[in-house]
């Protein structure tokens, strides 16, 4: 019984993980705006940022690898391999979520020791949009954190509660 | 008798010089990237226009704490070296209690929490130090290593050491949960033996 209530208390993280990755993905990829500054036209999308780009590739590979686990038979030897990589999938996320917050700090508030204006004023909207696909990045991000700590106790049993 | 060999054993084996070793090698290049980083200054006096004949001169300071990225960096790795220097402490002191309870396990969590903390700082600080080196076309802003070229050097060699430590703790986390898996054969097979 309490074996039950553990799997499928993983299986719910897993999915809600799975969910908030798809979000920052598509979040991120349908942002687009464009501006008209005078005769200027200035299109913002998320691949002018390598930080974004970086982003949204991270949550497209997570995306994937969560869809793929939530499928894994129960006693399947695949489990160990489990653990490295979800520790190797959230060292993925905490980076391209640091790296795309910190330059979409510099969009929002500029750099003015560097010279470097922001761009949220022009296009307010694709920054909306990134921002929330940043948000859905932090809920995949402390889900995957929660699964570290479950796959571990999946796995390892560090308190020897199955009898062999 | 099998208590003590599996006591003697969790402090003396080769897994266990091997991890401290590649504690105080993470400890060290932790150590040395926020210190390089938070010593990452350069003021330079250029022309900003010129009036007549006399140029106008003003004087530009690059420093880390600009940048919310670089910061978060310092920071991060300091905490990142105090836990390799806690864990080496543990380690050396306290060999015996290591079969006890939730030891094993919270520094194997910890070790894990701190290899994403340390790769977030290092992987926030690089891109921020692309766009620093390359600037951006699109949203118009200038590149900053043409003219502190001492300041991006030495990021360079912060970031570097950072990487550095990121995979350190990758190979630590790994060495912790296997010996948390070793720890858990030798009780199982302790307790089996034993009638």
């Amino acid at each position: 019984m309490v074996k039950l209530t553990q799997r499928l208390g993983g299986l719910v993280l897993r999915f809600a993980a799975f969910c908030a990755a798809l979000g920052a993905f598509i979040a991120m990829i349908t942002s687009r705006e464009r501006s008209s500054f005078f005769v200027l036209s200035l299109v913002a999308k998320y691949s002018d940022l390598a930080a974004f780009k970086y982003f949204v590739i991270a949550n497209a590979i997570v995306t994937v690898y969560s869809f793929l686990v939530l499928f894994l038979p129960k006693e399947s030897l695949l489990w160990k391999f489990v653990v490295v990589l979800d520790l190797m999938v959230t060292m993925l996320l905490t980076s391209s979520l640091s790296a795309a917050v910190a330059v979409a700090q510099v969009g929002k508030r500029g750099n003015a020791n560097a010279g470097w204006l922001p761009i949220c004023g022009q296009v307010p909207r694709f920054c909306d949009q990134i921002t929330g696909a940043l948000i859905a990045g932090l809920v995949a991000l402390v889900l995957y954190v929660f699964l570290l700590i479950f796959s571990i106790h999946y796995v390892v049993d560090p308190f020897l509660l199955r009898k062999s | 008798m099998a208590g003590e060999k599996i006591l003697l054993g969790c402090g003396t084996t080769k897994i266990w010089i091997l991890l401290l070793g590649l504690r105080i090698f993470a400890f060290m290049a932790t150590l040395a990237a926020a210190i390089v980083m938070a010593l990452n200054k350069e003021t330079k006096t250029l022309v900003v226009a010129t009036i007549g004949t006399t140029p106008i001169k003003a004087s530009l300071t690059a420093k880390f704490q600009d940048t919310p990225a670089f910061v978060f960096f310092v920071i991060a790795n300091v905490m990142v070296s105090f836990h390799n220097l806690l864990m080496i402490a543990l380690q050396i002191f306290s060999r015996k209690l290591e079969s006890k309870g939730l030891h094993l396990l919270s520094v194997a969590i910890l070790d894990m929490l701190n290899a994403t903390l340390v790769s977030a700082a290092a992987n926030g600080a690089v891109f921020m130090a692309e766009l620093g080196k390359n600037g951006n076309k699109h949203a118009k802003w200038n590149k900053v290593c043409d003219r502190f070229s001492i300041y991006c050097d030495h990021g360079r060699g912060a970031l570097i050491a950072a990487f550095a430590g990121v995979i350190l703790m990758i190979l630590i986390s790994a060495v912790s949960i296997s010996r948390i898996l070793t720890n858990s054969n030798k009780f199982s097979t302790a307790a089996a033996s034993s009638p």
